[in-house]
């Protein structure tokens, strides 16, 4: 008799997490938590300006403190070819400035000490002597003629340009413009904003000069790359690098890029011989890690009366601070901008993007997306509602007269994606259904009358997920597959590892169930480990929701090897010939005759201590996966709001997603992954971001100042499923971690334009703060977020 | 050098101020010579080694060092391991015994209160201080007791979720354990306080 798939924890089980097992009980290892005997402590000293010359470093007082081991500074790195690195975007990043700080909250010098109050005690004691510089905040700034030049240690570099590309069909899209019957136009920010897990970055280099081998347990979320860049950066031979990522407090993005915390841990554990800790306070990680967005768009498309879109343009440039350290895996300078419109069937698109330097931190991420890809769905999903609007179309309407119908796949994207699969259309009639449009619409009129103001916001988009193919990505040229390895044990339990790496999607709980899915081993038996390069298979780690799609998809194959060689062991042990095997889900039988049969596990014990004759022993594994597509999961996410007209201040009423991520591994942790992407994209609409003055000080440097919504402001989310699977996955899922903080903020923001629609707003940028929205009401003008840059003195 | 100093000390450096905590944690007398400076949370984390107490922002917002101080939910990284001195910490160590589970953090499994699971030790000991006070909270009641706790994973509702699935697990014990108390809210005061196990 079949297993019961559900019972032993196969696909399609909302199983219970196995990690929660060590963190409801506070005994999760992260990277604070572990000590090492003679271990020191690190502590960076930061630049508080944006721009300045350095005239002088003066270190003595900081020698002098006790218990202090050693001062670092950008000469002594220098000396030994490390003050700068090379980034993952072909540019380089100063580890300790040498010759100028470029941004607030740069790093300058590093102090190790016994503990790390008396470290920084040790920072506290460095006199810099800065000569201060004119600071650029945003790209119109830093454009401008006679723009101070803020990359001049880079031969060549002339201006503050990083670079200027485009995609699509210029002339095409021209023609279609000049067809249109109505052009719509809007302008937008989509403000700097820093994913901000609530664990920071660290790191505990400790370098054993008797064996010459150097570990490094690291919050990253992409360990063998990190063991790639240190072999290629510090020099070292890869056999004798182990990376450890611990338990991570969160990623998001942020734990991607190499920075210089970890670099100079890395050093002073080979100067000092002894374990070096740096544990990254909550300032330094806002103000110099990996933030997500500043980037600006001019949106135009083409319409036609009767609704159609002809053509899309679209230009974006993008502000990526002081170094150009995107931390993105795409071959495309500004990421997957171009995969707007992907889910609209538009015959003609053009982008056109120029990305700058600023006096900002560098190292834009993917902040829970594929590279850029929130930017693209928020605009795009912005403009098609100003779309709607100016033709005065039902928002709805316009979208279900625009999307890819279902019988169009596979579709061609306008910038040249191929989307594979999806019911957009079921998608959008069931968010509408379950938001109960054409009453809202009633009850918003209703209001109206009352003076009291009610929006709606639609937002769909599909977005491309999975990083990669190995076509459109790879990293520093490694291709962007991903690994699984299983060792199936003679009693039928089993130890899984991946390439990829958990920071709380649950892929010890998930992974298993895939196993149990292809070969009947209930998840229980089956254990996951990953994080450790010295143990897991080569892997791209964990970003762009890439993790099911690729290496999920590795863990299948691989289960599909062990299946493949296990039903050789069966035909032995039943003494018939491999084609009259037949497999049910944990066990072959004889064809013709089920009741003779083996289980897996029969098959495993098999494997060490009766295998056929000629046969390999043992029951292991290894699959490398490289996807042919990206996956396309499709979203519909609707929000109604209220504004009230006095204070700017909106709240939301219903929030309702239609999410199809094609099939579901496990139920429970998709639903927890869709409900904390909303909270993300509320946050961003409301209250999340990062900003500057005119003097390039960092608004946002700390919680009291960069806003993350509590459980008291968070709304509810009401949560529909539709499943089309994905083609090309092995068990037809696709991504799902950052749908909905990708999809999410346009619906919000969509809501309260369209809560002031009387008022002829088209835009305010996120956040959506109570004055932003008070000034849109009374000016009745667009409102802007752009960073304020000081008039002429 | 050193600015936590564990149970028993070295020799001093003369210049550095010292003074002796003593304190309940988790149901055990601990002590300390520690520099005035030193924080709650660190006391907690380097010396004592519990370190399920974790420190995330550094400024009181974000409660991942939430930790109960005679019962009532402190951040210890914004309090220093002196002013412990005679009082009683609960850490997130001290809510399960050697064989169960506190029925917050069995709701916590069970609801997907949890993703990275760093904020969860601080989240789990606002919500007893909270059950602990009102057993049967409202979902508003459970959204402003954890207000001081900030998740980036879960969006919250699940861990809503968690908090009552425990207030009904408590209730349905203190049910059983108190079946000749006559009011409800008294029984599950004290199952409440009973299930910590923090002696």
């Amino acid at each position: 008799m079949a297993l019961d798939e559900i019972k032993i924890g196969g696909l399609g089980a909302s199983r219970r997490r196995v990690e929660d097992n060590r963190f409801i009980r506070g005994k999760g290892n992260y990277i604070d938590d572990i000590a090492l005997p003679g271990m020191l402590h690190m502590e960076i000293l930061r630049s508080p300006l944006a721009h300045a010359r350095i005239r002088s470093i003066d270190v003595s007082a900081a020698w002098a403190v006790p218990g202090v081991r050693m001062v670092l500074t950008g000469d002594m790195l220098a000396a030994r070819n490390l003050a700068w690195m090379p980034t993952l975007s072909y540019d380089t990043q100063a580890v300790l400035a040498t010759d100028k700080v470029r941004f607030q909250g740069q790093e300058v010098a590093c102090v190790v000490a016994d503990d790390p109050y008396i470290a920084k005690d040790g920072c506290e004691a460095i006199v810099v002597d800065y000569e201060p510089l004119p600071p650029i905040v945003n790209p119109t700034q830093a454009t401008a003629p006679g723009a101070p030049l803020i990359r001049d240690d880079k031969t060549g570099q002339d201006s503050n340009v990083v670079f200027d590309w485009e995609v699509g069909d210029r002339d095409g899209t021209d023609r279609a413009f000049a067809q249109a019957d109505v052009v719509s136009t809007i302008e937008m920010h989509y403000p700097r904003s820093h994913p901000s897990p609530i664990e920071t970055c660290g790191s505990i280099a400790d370098f054993n000069r008797a064996t010459s081998k150097l570990t490094v347990y690291m919050t990253t979320q992409a360990p063998h790359i990190i063991r790639a860049a240190v072999a290629l950066v510090a020099e070292l031979p890869e056999h004798m690098i182990r990376i450890v990522s611990p338990d991570l407090g969160g990623g998001f993005g942020n734990k991607v890029p190499v920075y210089p915390g970890y670099v100079v841990s890395i050093l002073a554990s080979i100067l000092l011989e002894c374990p070096v800790k740096w544990i990254e306070d909550k300032s330094g990680n806002l103000i110099s890690t990996g933030f997500g967005r500043d980037i600006y768009l001019k949106g135009e498309m083409a319409l036609r009366n009767d609704g159609r879109i002809l053509g899309v343009r679209m230009h974006t440039d993008s502000d990526h601070g002081a170094f150009f350290s995107d931390a993105q895996p795409s071959k495309f300078k500004i990421g997957l901008m171009h995969s707007a419109f992907s889910c609209y069937d538009i015959p003609a698109a053009h982008l056109t993007a120029q990305g700058v330097y600023t006096n900002k931190a560098p190292g834009g991420v993917a902040y829970r997306c594929s590279f850029r890809v929130t930017e693209a769905m928020y605009f795009q999903e912005r403009m098609v509602q100003a779309a709607a609007s100016d033709l005065g179309m039902d928002q709805a309407e316009f979208r279900r007269i625009n999307l890819v119908r279902d019988d169009d796949f596979p579709h061609r994207t306008p910038w040249g994606f191929l989307t594979d699969s999806g019911q957009y259309g079921k998608c959008l009639d069931l968010g509408l259904e379950a938001i109960g449009y054409e009453d809202f619409l009633r009850q918003k009129e209703e209001a109206r009358q009352r003076g009291r103001l009610l929006g709606i916001g639609i937002s769909t988009m599909t977005e491309p997920l999975g990083a990669g193919n190995s076509r459109e990505y790879d990293i520093l040229g490694i291709k962007m597959f991903d690994s699984a390895e299983l060792k199936v044990h003679m009693t039928g339990k089993a130890l899984l590892r991946t390439g990829a790496k958990t920071q709380g999607q649950g892929h010890e709980t998930t992974w298993a169930q895939i196993v149990a899915h292809e070969l009947g081993i209930p998840a229980e038996d089956v254990l996951v480990e990953e994080g450790d390069t010295d143990t897991a298979p080569f892997g791209m780690g964990t970003y762009a929701s890439r993790s099911t799609p690729v290496a999920g998809a590795a863990v299948a194959m691989v289960s599909r090897k062990i299946r493949a060689k296990a039903r050789k062991i069966a035909a032995h042990l039943l003494e018939v010939s491999e084609e009259d095997v037949e497999w049910e889900l944990g066990r072959f039988s004889v064809r013709g005759a089920p009741d003779r049969g083996v289980t897996i596990q029969e098959c495993a014990i098999a494997a060490y201590s009766n295998m056929p004759d000629g046969m390999e022993p043992g029951l292991e594994n290894n699959a490398y996966y490289d996807p042919p597509n990206l996956t396309w999961p499709f979203a519909c996410y609707i929000a109604t709001v209220e504004v009230d007209p006095e204070t700017g201040v909106w709240d939301v009423l219903r929030v309702v997603a239609v999410d199809d991520c094609g099939v579901r591994i496990n139920p429970m942790i998709v639903e927890g992954q869709i409900m904390g992407g909303l909270t993300e994209a509320y946050a961003m609409a409301n209250m999340q971001f990062i900003t500057f003055d005119e003097d390039g000080n960092c608004i946002g440097s700390n919680y009291m100042d960069y806003l993350l919504p509590t459980a008291w402001e968070t709304p509810g989310f009401e949560l529909h499923e539709v499943v089309t699977p994905c083609p090309h996955h092995p068990i037809g899922a696709k991504g799902i971690g950052e749908c909905a903080t990708v999809g999410g903020p346009a619906a919000f923001v969509n809501a309260v334009i369209d809560a002031i629609g009387d008022s002829g707003v088209r835009n305010i940028d996120m956040p959506l703060l109570p004055d932003r929205v008070h000034e849109a009401i009374t000016q009745g003008h667009d409102v802007s977020g752009a960073p304020p840059v000081r008039s002429e003195p | 050098m050193s600015t936590l100093y564990e149970e028993v000390p070295p020799s001093f450096a003369e210049d550095v101020p010292v003074r002796r905590v003593e304190l309940t944690v988790n149901g055990e007398r601990r002590a300390a010579d520690v520099e005035p400076r030193l924080l709650l949370a660190h006391l907690l984390r380097n010396g004592f080694r519990l370190t399920g107490t974790h420190t995330g922002c550094d400024t009181t917002n974000c409660g991942a060092c939430t930790v109960l101080y005679d019962g009532v939910p402190v951040k210890s990284c914004t309090m220093f391991a002196v002013q412990a001195d005679g009082h009683e910490v609960l850490t997130v160590e001290g809510l399960a015994t050697a064989s169960e589970l506190h029925p917050i953090q069995e709701g916590f499994k069970d609801e997907h209160g949890l993703q990275c699971g760093f904020c969860t030790p601080g989240m789990m000991l606002a919500a007893k201080a909270l059950l602990e006070e009102n057993p049967n909270p409202s979902e508003d009641e459970i959204r402003w007791a954890l207000s001081g706790n900030l998740c980036r994973c879960t969006g919250y509702q699940n861990i809503v979720k968690a908090v009552m699935w425990a207030a009904d697990k408590l209730g349905a014990n203190a049910e059983s354990d108190g079946a000749d108390d006559a009011g409800d809210a008294s029984s599950a005061e004290g199952a409440a306080s009973n299930a910590g196990g923090e002696g």
